[in-house]
This record gives C-alpha cells, structure tokens and sequence, in this order.
C-alpha cells in the first residue's frame, strides 16, 4: 500500500496518541483509583474499577470529622498555616539574602557564596538529631517554631536560584535608582523584588509544596493532635490496623492532595519552565 | 562601579573620612542583607552538624547526658551491627535500580514529547504530576493499599490470569522493595522536563550533518543526542541519587522498613535507632558515616564525569 506523506503523519499521530495516552492512563490510574475510591462504598473501596456503583458523598463528612474529637478542619488550618508562612517567609527571606550576595559588596563575601552552594546537597536527614535535641534545649518541641523557622529562613537552593535571577537583571538600573537617592534597601523593594516575579512563584509553589509534604519534621516536633498537618493527621487516619471505612479514608486522600494539584493547575508554566531552568525536582 | 558614573565616583573618593565611612556602611548593608541565610546556615546546619559530630563521639541517650567514648560508637556499628550492614544494602539496592529506572524513563518521554503534536503540553503536564505528588503521606497510603492483599494490582493479576491468589506485595519478602522502587520510577517527571530542556539545546545543525553522512535515526541518538545530553544526565544522576539515598517518608509508611528488614532504608534505620529508641549518640554516627559515604560517591562520580559526561569547550 503507498501511503502519502500526510497519510503516513496521520497514522503517526495515531499510535502516539494511543500509545502515549494509554500510558498516561495507566501512570494516572493510582490516582484516578484513589478519587474513585473516596466514592465507593466501603467495602468496595479498594476493588480495581474506577466507576464506583452509588456515589457516596457521605465519605467526605465522615472522614472530615477526623479522629480524637479533633476535625480534618483543624489539620488544614494547620498545615496551610505551617506551608503558608514557610512559603512567604522563604521567597522574601531568600530574595533577600539572594541580593545581598550579587549587588553588595563586603568581607567574606566570596567566602559565604562558596559555603552556600557547598551546603546546597547536604540532606536534611543528617541534621535531624543534632536539630531535635537543640530545639529540645531550647524549649521548642511540642510548638510550631522548629517546623516552620528552618523552612521559612533561605534555604542554599532557593537561594542560588534567586541569586542566578538577580544576577539577569541589568545592573543600570540600581545605577539609576542610586543616582535618584535610592538607598540598597530601597533598590531591593523597588527595583529587584518586582522584577523577580517569576522566579518569586517558581520557588514558592515548591516551598508550598515541600512544607505542606513535609513528614518527618512534624513527626518529630509536634506532639498534640490539635497542632497536627495534614500529612500526620493522614498517616494516622490510614493506620491498617485500624481502619475500617476506606472509603472515607480516600476522601480525605484526595483532599490532601487537592490544593497542590489546585496550584498545579493555575501555575503550570512557571512550574515547568522553572524546573527546566534550575534543575528544582 | 560602570565607567558611566566614574566621574562622580572619583568626586567623592576626595574625602578619605567619607570614604571609609562608605565603607563600613557598605559591610553593614551586605551583612544585613545575607543575615537571613546566615542565621538559618549557623544556627540550624552549622551548628547541629558540628554538634553531631561530637555527640557521635559520646554515649548519650534521651535520658542521660552525653559522656565521652571515643570512637566506640564508630566501632560497635561496624563490627557488631548487622542493621546497619543491611540497611547498607537495601539503600544500594533501592538506589541502583530506582536511579536508573527514573532517569531512563524520564528520557525516554523526553525524547517522544520532543517532537510537538497536538496535546503535547497536556501529556507533558500529566506525565509531570507524579513528581509533585510523590513526597505525599497521600501517595504513600494509595501505593500501600494499591499493592496490598485487597488491592487492585491484585485484581489485575486475578483477571488477566497472571496469578491464582492474591498476595500482599507490600508484606512480601522479596517483592515489597519493589513496590517502593517502582514508586520512585513513577515519578520521573522532573528529570523529563530537565532533559527535554537539555534536548532544546541541542544544536539542529548537527542531525543535519549527521544526516548528510548516512546516520539513521538511532545512529543519530547514539552519536549526537546522547553525547550531548551526558552533561544534563550526569546533573540529573547527582541531583537523583542524593535524594533517593535519603528516602524515608514513602519507606515509613509503605512498608515500615519491614518485612524482615527488607526494606529498611538508611533513613528509616537512622530515625529508629538515633530517636525512637532514643539513642542519640549512635545516631550521631549513623548520621555522619552516611554523610561521609555520600560525598564520597558523589567525589568519584564527579571524578568519573571527565570520562564520560561532554563539555562542549573540549571538543570544539
């Protein structure tokens, strides 16, 4: 059979089309189960279908009603809390520093940018005795303080990218600003910041993201349910032992995931190109 | 300072008061810009990271204080500490086949989405999903009951036939390290979009060229793309097997490190032994042979890199 060229495109468009849309479905399925899952009814919550035989909405009432007495309002209050302020105190917090290390000049200055990028791969995992019994010391465990101010003060990685932005923005306009009798501060607020938008979102949907996964350093710190994250409160919701309505404990699954594929959703661009651009994972 | 403004520069260097003045206010300004970081550098790594080097040589649990041994701790875990060899072992294991699965499926999609057609971007983006999912206690509880005894993975074996009963993947010996590591593979988003960055960057001229001297299709990748993607690989590889070296979340709820150790990760020991069972000083030193051993591996890949990774300056 011969085939014209357009033909030949067509029928390429195709088989990607249905090799490449049948492996996005079967890399999207965990996910397509789990919102199926959180409209089933319990006992078959955990069948392969994704069509669930009565919608039963009751799920989400009966799992937001939490455990202890305490409610999965509660625990969204507190992580968006815990994420919310990491995330602005980390985008201003890093800009900040970001310019101190590109447009000022001071002793030690090479000094520090070198300690910065040599601490950027040192994972958190390492510091996490040495950290606990410091903020055991200091009277801090059992509070919000030891899971939000490390996550909240420049981090080396979104410090370096910030630092890579600044150093894009032409230099003739602090020049100009300094002549009008702009001081450094007000270089920073009126010229710099504005110009970092993008990279300001890039890397605080991360940080949102990162704070409001964040495990292990809730685990550790936080002792009383009422001062529980999402993530805790999950893991001990969907304790197997325990459990007996999966269908409930899907729901509050997917409400947990919900604001990051919200933020997904409206940011995609920066998501991606910022990804392509530094390397974030 | 740029020449343009040169002249009002060398107008004010007449006043040498002033001058030092300007100078010490300049320090101040850049210290108090770069105090953030500093304060978050000194007080929550510097700090601990020293102090655990000295806990690691001290026998200090959750009740006591820290009293000086030496280098025992060091001692007892490498000669009389199976645990720790295993979970040597189950992390190298993980590492070895999650770093390459990830990184060679995230190329693979690279290299399909190079090319644009209509819902290109959508794919991308859906494909990219799982990377930001994957860190979630959320992902972690689907993968357990996904892979457990009632889960769907079992249905699908059952109707396709494949298997006669269902078994619990995540409670098997020898399987549950694999549901965690095709759990790390699934999210091979992120390393996608850096390689099809990488791809973009790839100079058209050279398929051409290739093209001119006969090269079929999987010539081309193998003498051009793949040469020129080594330097975005060797970054991807780095950036990937610091962070899965560490993996702890997914493996404590997942699995829980069992059964039988199977799937007890260096993390996840680390956290047991250094504060659940509250033996602060070992852990100390977990902490710093795991640091120790991860600069290494990341020394002789870069040493390695001459070899292997493409720098455009050498071969022009």
């Amino acid at each position: 059979m011969n085939l014209t060229f357009s033909q030949k495109e067509k029928i390429k468009n195709i088989l990607f089309h249905v090799l490449v849309g049948g492996f996005c479905f079967f890399m999207l399925y965990p996910l397509l189960w789990m919102v199926a899952g959180s409209l089933k009814t319990s006992g078959n919550a955990l069948s392969a279908t994704l069509w669930p035989q009565a919608m039963q909405f009751s799920n989400f009432l009966e799992g937001w009603r939490g455990f202890g007495g305490v409610s999965f309002a509660v625990f969204f209050r507190n992580s968006f809390f815990i994420a919310g302020t990491a995330t602005v105190g980390q985008i201003i917090l890093a800009s900040f520093s970001a310019f101190g290390f590109t447009r000022t000049r001071f002793i030690g200055q090479k000094f520090w940018f070198a300690i910065m990028i040599a601490t950027v791969l040192v994972p958190g995992q390492i510091l996490r005795i040495p950290q606990y019994i410091m903020f055991n010391q200091w009277g801090w465990v059992g509070s919000f303080l030891p899971v939000i101010l490390p996550q909240m003060l420049p981090v080396p990685f979104f410090t370096f990218l910030m630092v890579q932005f600044v150093r894009g923005i032409p230099k003739e306009l602090d020049e100009a600003a300094e002549i009008d009798g702009c001081s450094k501060f007000g270089i920073f607020f009126k010229i710099i910041l504005p110009n970092l938008k993008p990279v300001l979102v890039t890397a605080g949907i991360f940080r949102f993201y990162w704070s409001w996964n964040d495990f292990m350093t809730p685990l550790l710190y936080l002792q009383s349910v009422t001062k529980y994250p999402v993530s805790i409160a999950l893991k001990m919701f969907s304790d197997p032992n325990a459990i007996t309505n999966w269908g409930a404990m899907f729901a509050m699954t997917f409400l947990s995931i919900l604001p990051t594929i919200i933020l997904f959703i409206f940011f995609q661009r920066y998501l991606i190109d910022g990804v392509a651009f530094s390397g974030i994972d | 300072m740029n020449n343009k403004f040169g002249a009002l520069d060398s107008v004010r260097s007449l006043d040498a008061g002033m001058n030092k003045k300007k100078w010490i206010k300049e320090n101040l300004t850049g210290y108090v810009f770069i105090l953030p970081w500093l304060i978050g550098f000194l007080a929550f790594l510097a700090f601990p990271l020293l102090r655990s080097l000295y806990y690691s040589l001290t026998e200090y649990t959750i009740v006591g204080d820290p009293s000086w041994v030496g280098l025992r701790n060091y001692i007892e875990i490498f000669t009389d500490d199976p645990k720790f060899w295993t979970s040597l072992k189950v992390t190298f294991y993980y590492v070895v086949f999650a770093v390459p699965l990830r990184l060679a499926s995230a190329l693979a999609l690279a290299l399909v989405f190079r090319k644009a057609r209509p819902f290109t971007n959508f794919y991308r983006a859906a494909y990219y999903v799982p990377s930001i999912l994957g860190g979630s206690v959320a992902i972690s509880v689907i993968w357990r009951q996904l892979f457990s005894s009632q889960g769907a993975f079992n249905d699908f074996l059952v109707a396709m036939g494949i298997m006669g009963d269902r078994i619990s993947w995540i409670g098997h010996p020898d399987y549950a390290i694999w549901t965690i590591i095709i759990l790390a593979a699934w999210q091979f988003g992120s390393p996608m979009i850096i390689f099809l960055a990488g791809l973009k960057q790839i100079p058209k001229g050279l398929y051409e060229a290739a093209e001119i001297d006969g090269a079929g299709k999987i010539q081309q990748f193998f003498s051009v793309t793949l040469p020129l993607l080594t330097p975005v690989i060797f970054f991807n590889l780095i950036m990937q097997m610091v962070k899965m070296f560490m993996v702890f979340t997914q493996v404590y709820i997942i699995t829980e490190g069992g059964p039988l150790n199977r799937t007890l990760v260096y993390a996840v020991y680390l956290y047991r032994k250094g504060i659940s069972n509250g033996y602060l000083g070992y852990g100390s030193a977990l902490a710093w042979i795991i640091l120790v051993l991860l600069t290494i591996v990341t020394i002789v890949l870069f040493k390695t890199s001459n070899k292997w990774v493409y720098y455009e300056s050498e071969g022009e």
